[in-house]
């Protein structure tokens, strides 16, 4: 690459998120502009910055990867994601949330819940899951940015990791929620542009939209036999029903991930940050098609990725980036693509993994300060931005403490991690908050412990992605598993301690129903 | 169907597609929907408003 074309493409990328910044540090006056946007924002930035939170560079990255190795059979996560994560989710959710909340003078997820069930304890405790779990999913997105810079501008790690870090803190410390809005429009912008140029540039490069798709289904017999055995019928097929590839493509990924967005703090707190239900009806369209560009793209180039490296190397995808699922995407793009395309598609992985971390910065910093200092501090001693600026800063210093001290076999697992306890923790109680008017507020405490408590267990002693690599279970039991029978260990913790924890919020709810707070609108 | 054999995975293309049109309809159909202005949103945006100046004002 030309060093001095990519020094001024990023000179002039980040002189934009200064200015976007700026603008939002500018703009904002009071505690509800900064932990809210002043709830007013424009549907469009609404969409693009919920899309552009939603995906990360691992979805692109990663995911784009897995496509290359497993196939299309992640469309389905595409589908899930857009019916679930936007339809569902803006509708469903998203317009009572908003009503709700603004009722209730909810300024976060947490106090959201904490409110509508006239409870502290519930704020205190969704404020501290979601401050202890969260750091270890922002390491993994803040490596994955600080790994590209290194290679991208061949940057000692720490100095990326440090550049980074403070590049994304001065916009969110200094422009709340406006400043991380406006930026994420802005970074998604980029992201549907990159994408979207991808999957037309792999198609002309490979004949055709049928003929593309007709070498890779040609392929079958080119499967490695390790795949076959777990299930793999070809990129074009989905795996055997009952195979262990299976049982993980259905339960973790589409399950897993699919159905864990419902319950995302930083996906939820930005319906709060509308004006009127008209701006979440406008902005349905804006995000579901960002989320088919943005997923289903780059999950079909990764699967075409392989008739690519077929017709040029002789190898499979996987083998011929040497063998890391997650350096397929960026081998394809600096081999099959124009060099004008790897500067844009550089912004795109970059904006990816900023928009995404200033949105978990932001929510971590709330969650510690809103949620959780505020209610132990003196009252009416420090004003809300500066407890929540000062609980920014510290939920950062945590989560580059994790980056750099952590192994990585347990940071690459986060995500996963993340969206495990959140879905399993918040969204029983997330639905009941506003869809069921007698729920009882005890019984909404213990299911969020039990969701926690449960999904902790299966990721730590059953799940094997991640009990092996924390290493707990080994230490304890001289085993990475307790799982000894399939599919236990390959069976995503959401499928256990989701309906474990609804099930504590029914009974519970049942045995002694509640009448909500006079201030609790449906 | 365009060179994929295996309806589990034409059908997840479809269900996006489709999906993708319903929220372009229900976009277009609610537009300008749900903007009707609620009093009661008013009132509670000043009591915020003069809670924010009070505790500013403190400090």
């Amino acid at each position: 690459m030309n060093a001095f074309v990519l020094g001024l493409v990023v000179i002039i990328y980040l002189l934009a998120v200064t200015y976007l910044g700026f603008k939002g540090y500018r703009e904002t006056r009071t505690a509800s502009d900064y932990l809210l946007a002043g709830r007013q924002t424009h549907p469009f930035v609404m969409a693009l910055s919920y899309g552009a939170t939603f995906i990360s560079t691992s979805a692109i990255v990663g995911f784009g990867g897995m496509a290359a190795v497993y196939g299309m059979g992640l469309i389905w996560l595409t589908f899930l994601n857009i019916f679930i994560g936007i339809f569902l989710a803006f509708v469903f959710f998203g317009r009572r949330t908003r009503r709700m909340g603004y009722h209730l003078g909810a300024h976060s997820f947490p106090e959201f819940l904490g409110r509508r069930f006239n409870s502290n304890k519930i704020q205190m405790i969704s404020g501290a899951i979601i401050f202890i779990s969260m750091p270890l999913y922002a390491a993994v997105v803040l490596i994955g940015g600080a790994r590209f810079m290194e290679s991208i501008f061949g940057m000692d790690f720490g100095m990326a990791l440090t550049f980074f870090t403070l590049v994304i803190a001065a916009y969110v410390i200094a422009g709340g929620m406006k400043g991380v809005m406006y930026t994420d429009a802005f970074q998604g912008g980029i992201m549907f542009f990159g994408l979207f140029f991808l999957l037309y540039m792999t198609y002309s490069k490979l004949g055709g939209f049928s003929s593309a798709h007709q070498a890779l289904t040609d392929m079958v017999s080119m499967v490695p036999e390790k795949l076959k055995a777990m299930g793999h019928q070809g990129w074009t097929a989905y795996p055997v029903f009952n195979s262990t590839w299976w049982w993980v493509l259905t339960t973790n990924i589409i399950l897993g991930v699919g159905i864990g967005v419902l319950a995302q703090p930083q996906l939820v707190v930005r319906f709060m940050t509308v004006k009127s239900d008209r701006e979440l009806n406008r902005a349905v369209f804006i995000g579901a098609l960002f989320i088919f560009v943005a997923t289903g793209f780059i999950y079909t180039v990764g699967a075409l990725s392989n008739v690519y490296f077929l017709r040029e190397t002789g190898k499979l995808a996987q083998e011929a980036a040497g063998g890391n699922v997650d350096s397929i995407i960026p081998a394809f793009i600096s081999a099959a693509l124009p060099e004008w395309f790897v500067y844009l598609f550089m912004l795109t992985l970059l904006s990816a993994a900023m928009s995404t971390l200033s949105s978990q910065f932001h929510v971590m910093g709330t969650s510690l300060g809103r949620d959780f200092l505020e209610k132990i501090l003196p009252k009416g001693k420090y004003s809300t931005m500066l407890i929540t600026r000062f609980a920014i800063v510290v939920s950062i210093i945590i989560a580059m403490i994790i980056g750099y001290k952590l192994p990585g076999s347990i940071i690459a697992r986060g995500t996963a991690i993340f969206f495990g306890v959140c879905a399993a923790a918040f969204l029983p109680a997330y639905i009941a908050a506003i869809y069921w008017k007698r729920a009882n507020a005890k019984a909404v405490l213990y299911s969020i412990v039990t969701g926690m408590v449960v999904s902790v267990f299966w990721l730590a002693f059953m799940h094997k992605a991640e009990s092996a690599p924390m290493g707990i279970c080994q230490a304890l039991f001289g085993k990475p598993t307790l799982a000894e029978t399939f599919p236990w260990a390959i069976i995503d913790p959401i499928v256990v301690a989701f309906p474990i924890s609804a099930l504590v919020l029914v009974v519970g709810s049942l045995l002694k129903p509640e009448e909500p707070h006079e201030s609790v609108k449906f | 169907m365009f060179g994929i054999d295996d309806p589990a995975i034409y059908l997840a293309y479809l269900f996006s597609i489709v999906c993708l049109a319903g929220c372009a309809v229900y976009g277009i159909v609610n537009w300008n929907k749900g903007h009707e202005p609620d009093e009661k949103e008013f009132g509670e945006e000043l009591k915020w408003e003069k809670e924010e100046e009070s505790l500013n004002e403190e400090l």
